[in-house]
């Protein structure tokens, strides 16, 4: 289908690389580890979140308190922001050579809003201007590791991140559950279709990053701001 | 019969078939008189005996604030702002024209996507794109569409006010003054109307006619949609 996702694959001289999966694989950790190691490495390293402009975060923080966000109102501001975020801070970034780690893109949305029932060739299409990454990693995980990891620390669900307006269980908890699940099940289809990196969540962490570091070190070879060799004692 | 749907794709939960009332859209450009003839408009209905709602852009409980808030400072990028105002159009659709669509009222909207279409072009967006980003949006009865160029606009504009920053493209701008800036923006402006009134069948009205020719056009035209339908959903007729 011409005009979706995928399209802008603009030629710029920095990388863009992703983690997505669901709450509790993990990838944050690992992306934090990643930019540690890339800063070490002397690369220009900008980091991204979803959510940054005040004014449309506003209005999320409205829509979630009141509870009016519906699947295509809660799919349509977050698009807002991501734009904001895609074109104030990652395509400026990416023009200036850095290494851009961006925590959850896209492919949250699309899992995400399809599950709510949102039109998948619409949402593809409404991200059309997102850049395509160099790599995006998934970082796969069983739903019980997941919820463990979770529910152990944290109890207090909000609505919509236990995904109450799906209106799948009462109990905010097993709202949760069954939320992830088919947002585990939207993410395996990504997978196919976007050729999304696939990580065992699973590994020790440290296996993990070092797995991590050996899938994105081809994509540095090039980069703009090379390194100053050797600088790497210990 | 089905009485409503989307461009495509559809709306989450919203079961068109559900949709008894009649959605009926003015266009036009800044300052040509819609707001007028949603009001005669609603007058003349109600002593029909039709109840009657209405809506208009940036009226949304979820984002009207925060639209207000970004016009002041102008702080959000183009492609953000269209989508804050595909947000605002959204939360109306689904909680003004959606349940007043249920309730069988008639539903008056001053503007509708078209106009939001418009001016996102205008601001450079690609076309296909926002044609795309509204795709949910249900297909209206009828779009009137009150056409005006822009030499007999201007005189308007003056005597209710002068030049809106943003109904002058300022953020953009098009021109060396507000004057400039207006004229060439409600240029492009009308030009997209045109092309959308083509794309999507609107009728259009002369807009330089008097109030009450316009008026009296509307209504026929409006009572004879009516008609038509009632007789549809009664049987009586069949289209």
């Amino acid at each position: 289908m011409n005009g979706t996702y995928g399209s802008f694959a603009a030629p710029l001289p920095g990388r863009l690389f992703v983690v997505e999966g669901i709450d509790g694989s993990g990838k944050s950790t690992q992306l934090s580890l990643l930019a540690q190691w890339l800063r070490g490495q002397g690369y220009p390293v900008v980091y991204s979140e979803w959510n940054s402009s005040p004014i449309v975060r506003a209005t999320t923080s409205r829509g979630k308190r009141r509870r009016i966000l519906t699947p295509l109102t809660f799919s349509l501001i977050h698009a807002t922001d991501f734009v904001e975020r895609i074109e104030r801070e990652v395509v400026p970034a990416l023009k200036a050579g850095a290494m851009v780690l961006a925590d959850r893109y896209v492919y949250t949305a699309f899992a995400r809003d399809v599950v709510r029932g949102v039109d998948p060739g619409w949402v593809r299409s409404l991200y059309r201007f997102a850049v395509v990454p160099t790599c995006a990693i998934y970082f796969r995980v069983p739903l019980e590791t997941a919820l463990r990891r979770i529910l152990s620390g944290r109890p207090k669900l909000k609505h919509y991140e236990a995904g109450l307006d799906l209106a799948l269980h009462a109990d905010p908890a097993e709202s949760y559950r069954l939320f992830q699940s088919k947002l585990l099940t939207e993410y395996e289809r990504l997978v196919q279709e976007f050729g999304l990196t696939v990580m065992d969540a699973t590994r020790p962490v440290e296996a993990q990053q070092r797995q991590m570091r050996n899938v994105l070190r081809p994509f540095l070879s090039g980069g703009v701001s090379q390194p100053e060799p050797a600088r790497e004692a210990v | 019969m089905k009485r409503f749907e989307s461009y495509a794709g559809g709306i989450p939960g919203v079961d068109p078939a559900e949709l008894t009332g009649w959605l009926i859209v003015i266009e036009g450009t800044d300052g040509v008189g819609r707001t007028t003839h949603v009001n005669r408009l609603r007058e003349y209905l109600e002593r029909a005996g039709y109840a009657v709602a209405e809506t208009g852009l940036t009226r949304s409980d979820l984002a009207s604030r925060g639209l207000r808030r970004a016009k002041q400072g102008n702080t959000l990028g183009s492609t953000a702002f269209n989508l804050f105002y595909a947000t605002d159009f959204a939360d109306r659709l689904e909680h003004q024209i959606i349940p007043a669509l249920r309730a069988g009222f008639v539903m008056l909207t001053d503007r509708y996507v078209y106009s939001l279409i418009a001016r996102a072009i205008v601001r450079g967006a690609d076309p296909d794109w926002i044609k795309q980003v509204y795709s949910f949006s249900l297909k209206p009865d009828a779009v009137y569409y009150l056409r005006i160029e822009v030499p007999e606009l201007v005189p308007r504009v003056l005597a209710t006010g002068g030049f809106d920053y943003w109904e002058s493209g300022m953020d953009l701008p098009m021109g060396e003054d507000l004057y400039e800036s207006f004229v060439n923006y409600q240029r492009r402006i009308i030009g997209e109307l045109d092309a959308l009134a083509r794309e999507y069948r609107f009728e259009t009205l002369d807009a330089t006619l008097s109030v009450d020719e316009i008026a009296e056009d509307l209504e026929t035209r409006v009572s004879r949609l009516l008609e038509t339908r009632a007789g549809a959903l009664d049987g009586r007729t069949v289209p």
